[in-house]
């Protein structure tokens, strides 16, 4: 399974929710805190993002930057 | 109004043409040789010669030319081909330019160089296609919202059609604002020898903040009049105000037998030529009268005439409206003399017979008080 | 979920690569959208086109009177700002002046379809060759949630309280079947941003429109269903799933006219 992460930048997000309703793993939720625009604002709450960038693709505010294994670390994983 | 008297070969000879046109065709033919880049225009008499002119001769020679499908349209088009660096041109008549306002408020405010031709006629409404001067505050106060001006300048004359041309195009690009030639469907559609201008002899200014792609040498250059911090907008309207108050020094006008005029006629475009009539007439009756012929009406002549009101006895105003520039010339006297007012509206133009019976009726009227 | 140790590079971060980040074409200014809107994607899909095709120096661009209105402030492009309905007049300026530059407008539902009706159709019946992006959201966000000419019948706004009723108020404007009939029209597309589908086929359809412009064979016109949070009164969430049941058979999506050759 690719493993993948995403930073967040916690105070541009608005905290719309739609990267967590089109993450297929689940991985994204809001978090309890606000930010300084007083926003709940989206974070991984799981850790099985794969880095498929679904979040990235339909965040409004560019919010989201994705990385991903590289296909070589898998294979010699194994 | 004595014209250069330069013969045909003369003219020739120093690259300039001679030729009988009509106002709106000379006026087409000096933007041409002006070199616009574009002209975006609509059919509205008494001016659709403009565009025809163009659509004839630029497949020729070069410039694009492009009927809109409004006025509204056409000014707008302007904004965008003048925030694109181009040298660019527009004309409509009275109700035509009535459409433009809003766009003539944000060219302002965006301060790109442009020239809108108004070939006036009688108004309000629809009203009729002969001559008028009734569109004098629109064009000096701002037809449109806010506070802002144009550089407009009345020709009054078929050579001063096509001159204006290029000196409005000098005014537009020096101070970046939209500059207007205020004419009347007379000047438009009358015929007379015009000596062209020679074509190419208007340079090009370098625009650096127009739109035309941002390479990675500059930011982006952004067009815009919405400045929605009111700090923000109160500067760039400091900014229009400061370039009014330089704009001044472009103060245009002419005189006629001044010297020893007692009594001075005011009037500009098509109404001083009338008036040039009057003082002659007048003269011949023994009565000292002389005009001053405004030729920029903004900048606004105020300092001759605030100098002549302390010599003459009174000023007597004739324009083809129901009084608009008349305002003007009594500011500018501040009670230093009586000014009166003498006009025709709806596209009628006064005779220099009743002028000239104003005239002698007002002189009458004064020496009477004076026994 | 203790953080974990970030030992970032430009590509990589604890060794895993770099797939996705913001196109440099778009400023730094963070959007002023309502949470969850629309526009902002489409500015970003925009921008990413640009910068992928490499066109920073080759492209202006011109801004409505809407909610888009700064879009100016978010695009790294030479732009400029039109009076309310002109852009697509303004756009005809800049490209008659610069033919061979991309252009492109960007516009509201009551910016093109109400105001700007005659900009619309005359720009498009004169095949200018420039991308005209239309943002219909049914509603005028920017001056708090009227009725536009393509709010739904039925549809709640506040100029149409009890529903927009036809007798009063008529009918929801397909406008972009309307100029798809007219010759200038040289592709028409009906996209979305609601879901990660839609988005793809959105930016697919942006490329196709650029490549099409050099072409100089007429208008590309795009519209994009987009959502409304804030004037539809709903969640971000809420108002894509709205936007899918009752937005979609009103203005189905996929391309409306696409060249033959």
């Amino acid at each position: 399974m690719i493993k993948g992460t995403v930073i967040i930048d916690r105070d541009i997000c608005k905290g719309c929710e739609l990267c967590i309703v089109a993450c297929p793993q689940e991985s994204l939720g809001l978090s309890k805190q606000i930010n300084i625009n007083g926003y709940r604002f989206a974070e991984l709450v799981q850790d099985n993002c794969t880095g498929c960038v679904n979040c990235a693709l339909v965040c409004p505010d560019v919010a989201i930057t994705v990385y991903r294994q590289p296909k070589s670390a898998i294979k010699n994983a194994g | 109004m004595e014209q250069e008297k330069i013969s045909k070969n003369e003219a020739s000879q120093n690259g300039r043409e001679a030729r009988l046109m009509k106002g709106n065709e000379a006026l087409a033919e000096a933007a041409i040789r002006a070199g616009i880049d574009a002209y975006f225009g609509y059919p509205i008499t008494p001016q659709s010669e403009v565009l025809e002119y163009f659509t004839n001769e630029m497949p020729k020679r070069h410039g694009v030319v492009l009927q809109a499908e409004s006025e509204v349209a056409a000014i707008n088009m302007i904004y965008g081909a003048a925030g694109a660096g181009g040298r660019v041109m527009t004309s409509s008549s009275s109700p035509g330019v009535s459409l433009m306002q809003e766009g003539i408020s944000y060219i302002a405010s965006a301060q790109l160089p442009c020239l809108i031709v108004n070939v006036s006629r009688g108004g309000p409404g629809l009203g009729t296609i002969q001559p008028s001067q009734g569109d004098y505050f629109q064009a000096v106060k701002g037809g449109g919202h806010g506070d802002y001006h144009l550089a407009v300048l009345a020709p009054s004359s078929v050579q001063e059609m096509a001159d204006f041309v290029f000196d409005a195009f000098r005014l537009a690009e020096k101070y970046r604002i939209p500059a207007m030639i205020l004419a009347d469907g007379a000047l438009g559609q009358m015929m007379e020898k015009v000596i062209l201008p020679e074509e190419g002899s208007l340079p090009k200014m370098q625009k650096p903040w127009a739109t035309t792609g941002k390479p990675n040498s500059r930011e982006r250059n952004i067009i815009t009049s919405l400045f929605i911090e009111p700090e923000k907008m109160e500067m760039i309207n400091l900014g229009l105000q400061e370039k009014y108050r330089q704009m001044q020094s472009e103060v245009r006008f002419e005189e006629f037998a001044l010297d020893d005029a007692d009594i001075a006629l005011v009037a500009f475009g098509l109404s001083a030529r009338i008036c040039q009539k009057v003082v002659d007439l007048a003269r011949e009756k023994g009565i000292k009268a002389g005009l001053l012929r405004p030729i920029t009406l903004y900048p606004f002549p105020k300092d001759i005439l605030s100098k002549l009101a302390e010599k003459v006895n009174f000023m007597l105003v004739v324009e083809m409206n129901a009084g608009q520039m008349i305002e003007d010339v009594a500011l500018a006297a501040n009670g230093k003399c009586p000014v009166y007012f003498k006009g025709r509206m709806g596209g009628m133009i006064p005779s220099p017979e009743e002028v000239l019976k104003e005239l002698e009726s007002l002189v009458e009227k004064q020496s009477v008080s004076q026994d | 979920m203790e953080m974990i140790m970030e030992t970032e590079t430009a590509t990589t971060l604890n060794g895993f690569e770099l797939v996705y980040k913001k196109p440099s074409t778009l400023t730094d200014t963070p959007f002023h959208y309502c949470p969850g809107c629309g526009h902002s994607v489409v500015h970003r899909l925009l921008m990413e086109v640009i910068e992928e095709l490499g066109i920073q120096e080759q492209t202006v661009g011109v801004a409505p009177v809407g909610c888009s209105v700064f879009a100016y402030n978010y695009m790294n492009i030479d732009m400029q700002e039109a009076a309310h309905g002109r852009a697509s007049a303004v756009a005809t300026g800049i490209k008659r002046i610069l033919p061979d530059k991309f252009v492109f407008s960007y516009q509201g539902d009551g910016d093109l379809a109400a105001i700007g009706t005659a900009e619309t159709v005359h720009t498009v019946n004169r095949g200018e060759n420039i991308l005209m992006i239309f943002i219909n959201n049914a509603i005028y966000g920017m001056t708090g949630g009227q009725m536009a000419p393509t709010t739904l019948l039925k549809q709640v706004t506040s100029t149409s309280p009890y529903g927009r009723n036809k007798e009063a108020m008529g009918y929801p404007l397909k406008i972009t079947e309307l100029l798809a009939q007219l010759p200038g029209a040289y592709y028409v597309s009906r996209q979305a941003v609601y879901n990660v589908n839609a988005v793809r086929k959105l930016k697919k359809a942006i490329e196709k429109s650029f490549a099409y412009q050099k072409l100089n064979r007429g208008t590309s016109f795009i519209e994009v269903v987009s959502n409304c949070p804030s004037g539809w009164k709903m969640t971000p969430v809420e108002s894509n799933v709205w936007l899918e049941k009752n937005m979609f058979p009103q203005y189905p999506l996929g391309d409306i006219k696409t060249p033959k050759d």
